[in-house]
């Protein structure tokens, strides 16, 4: 296709897209690798100066910081291996066809419309609040004392929140993808006496062994930029207990206003998210060479 | 395998069940959102809950006239409309060059567009915020419009670039033959054959656009605050206005999530970079 039309100008509809991206991405990051190697402070303008690598030494040494990287961490971990175990069950569970299937599918993708702010503040407020949220009510009527999530466990109350958000993407990802796995070899399969457990283990699994590389590398790159639901419900504490790299990075750019500190911090989370950017590139890379 | 018949129905039926309650636990949240929007502030808060009353628009009524939800709703008309139109402007040429006059770089350069997306808005919000405090462009929806079109222009050009790969190059080509120039053939062609395409992928740009909180709490106060914001202040322990918080809290999802039922089946497509479809 490409040999037999070959015009310069066509291709130049290209580049406004590039150079807009290029600039995106160079600009700023120049300037953060500038600013991380400088003692910059915006309550005190005019008193910058080079400090070498001093603010990577600062972050390095501030115990905050390996906590921030550690709940990073525990978050997209906890968050990837729940949605993508939960989404691999739920979609085997509903793609076979049965009254009111359609219904059933849109109402387990809607968690993925609703903003961030949002799904965290309901989540707080309506469902966990220890008094008077409806988790509450439900522990007292099995008897249980009600537990105060977002005070006695932080984490684990953030990693519930996004985990709702980010479920329905996985089921989305692995209906569809079911959907193209081959039903008369699965009958096939049947037929042959293979029960369910085999039939998931050969032939639904290694289907899906694409598609749930996908999920995990497309939500790690929205994981490891979890902000929102951590600034409207816990700021980040009680302590440390909930502060990512994102949210560590926040504080110190626009509430200490530390720009060499947060730039600092920035970098590393561009190197942690560029760890996993290599994986997705070149999975994608090879589904784009596959056609 | 005749006597195997009632046992096979009683496994299909409760699987369909099962698949309604997880669905129901699934959707509960946002269920329970929706219900608590029509209390009152005192019956939202009380405990047991109320699963009976009698439902009041007030909560709708006070956000319209106090909360000045329609400024909000407008900045993200405003904003993620604004962001889908230049997003798209940029990426549907780009996706024609890249689909029908490739170079021996063109999988190179989609591979590094996609690169950028993942560049975390952390590593560049110092400089960003200073270049939006000296441009001036705190605060301003031009600046979250841009914003937002460059975070979703490696995602358009990837899902544009695929519907277009999927045309028949014969179209084009007879649009040629015809004497149709490049933005002829553009437009009166290619556009309307892959609108179904174009459309969803808008609606992806759209949705990703209302939903993004991170620039949208960190470069705006007031001015410009879209929706996510405006939820967002409801946070402050000492306003525990639940029922307004579900009130405000519907208003903004229910277009999304409308779109977002429409659409479901393409998204994959853009969301996985063409990857799964």
């Amino acid at each position: 296709m490409s040999a037999r039309i070959r015009k310069r100008p066509e291709r130049l509809l290209a580049q406004p897209a590039i150079i807009m991206l290029l600039v995106w991405m160079i600009v700023p990051l120049a300037m953060t690798l500038y600013f991380s190697t400088q003692y910059y402070n915006l309550l005190y303008p005019g008193k910058s100066s080079f400090v070498g690598l001093e603010n990577f030494a600062y972050f390095f040494t501030y115990p905050s910081f390996w906590t921030s990287v550690l709940n990073t961490i525990v978050l997209v971990g906890s968050v990837l291996a729940i949605t993508v175990v939960g989404g691999v069950l739920i979609s085997i569970l509903v793609d076979e066809s049965f009254p009111g299937q359609g219904i059933v599918r849109m109402l387990l993708i809607s968690p993925f419309f609703i903003m961030p702010t949002v799904a965290a503040l309901v989540w707080k407020n309506l469902l966990m609040n220890p008094v008077s949220g409806l988790l509450a009510w439900v522990w007292k009527l099995f008897g249980a004392t009600p537990v105060n999530w977002f005070a006695d466990w932080p984490l684990l109350s953030i990693i519930i929140v996004v985990s709702w958000e980010w479920l329905p993407f996985a089921i989305l990802i692995f209906v569809t993808a079911l959907q193209s796995l081959d039903r008369e070899q699965l009958e096939a399969a049947r037929m042959d006496g293979a029960r369910g457990l085999a039939v998931f283990r050969y032939l639904t699994l290694p289907h899906l062994a694409r598609p749930i590389a996908v999920v995990v590398m497309v939500e790690a790159i929205f994981l490891l930029n979890i902000f929102a639901e951590i600034f409207v419900t816990t700021n980040g504490g009680p302590g440390d207990a909930t502060t990512n790299v994102p949210y560590l990075v926040y504080t110190q750019a626009l509430l200490e206003f530390d720009v060499g500190a947060a730039s600092a911090g920035g970098l590393v989370a561009v190197v942690l998210a560029n760890i996993m950017a290599v994986f997705l590139i070149r999975l994608i890379g090879k589904s784009l060479t596959a056609r | 395998m005749a006597h195997n018949r009632p046992k096979r129905r009683l496994v299909r039926t409760l699987r369909a069940i099962a698949s309604w309650l997880v669905a129901l636990v699934v959707f509960f949240p946002i269920l329970w959102m929706l219900v608590t929007s029509f209390k009152s502030e005192l019956e939202a808060f009380s405990m047991p809950p109320h699963f009976v009353f009698s439902p009041t628009l007030e909560n709708y009524r006070e956000i319209l006239s106090r909360a000045n939800y329609l400024h909000y709703a407008w900045n993200s008309i405003v904003t993620a409309g604004g962001a889908t139109l230049l997003g798209m402007a940029v990426a549907v040429p780009a996706a024609y060059a890249f689909a029908y006059h490739p170079t021996k770089r063109t999988k190179d350069v989609l591979l590094w567009m996609l690169s950028t997306k993942m560049l975390p808005g952390v590593g560049v919000l110092v400089p960003i915020y200073l270049i939006c405090r000296d441009l001036d462009m705190l605060d301003s929806r031009l600046a979250l419009v841009i914003i937002f079109a460059l975070i979703n222009l490696p995602i358009m050009v990837w899902m544009i670039y695929t519907y277009f790969r999927d045309i028949p190059y014969d179209i084009l080509e007879a649009a040629r033959m015809d004497g149709a120039g490049t933005w002829q053939t553009m437009f009166r062609v290619l556009i309307p054959v892959s609108r179904g395409g174009l459309a969803s992928t808008a609606l992806l740009c759209l949705i990703l656009s209302w939903n993004e909180a991170f620039w949208s709490l960190n470069l705006t106060t007031s001015s410009a605050a879209p929706l996510t914001a405006l939820v967002a202040s409801f946070s402050s322990p000492e306003g525990l206005f639940w029922a307004k918080l579900s009130a405000v809290s519907t208003l903004a999802c229910a277009p999304i999530l409308v779109l977002g039922w429409l659409s479901q089946r393409q998204l994959v497509r853009g969301l996985t970079f063409g990857a799964v479809k």
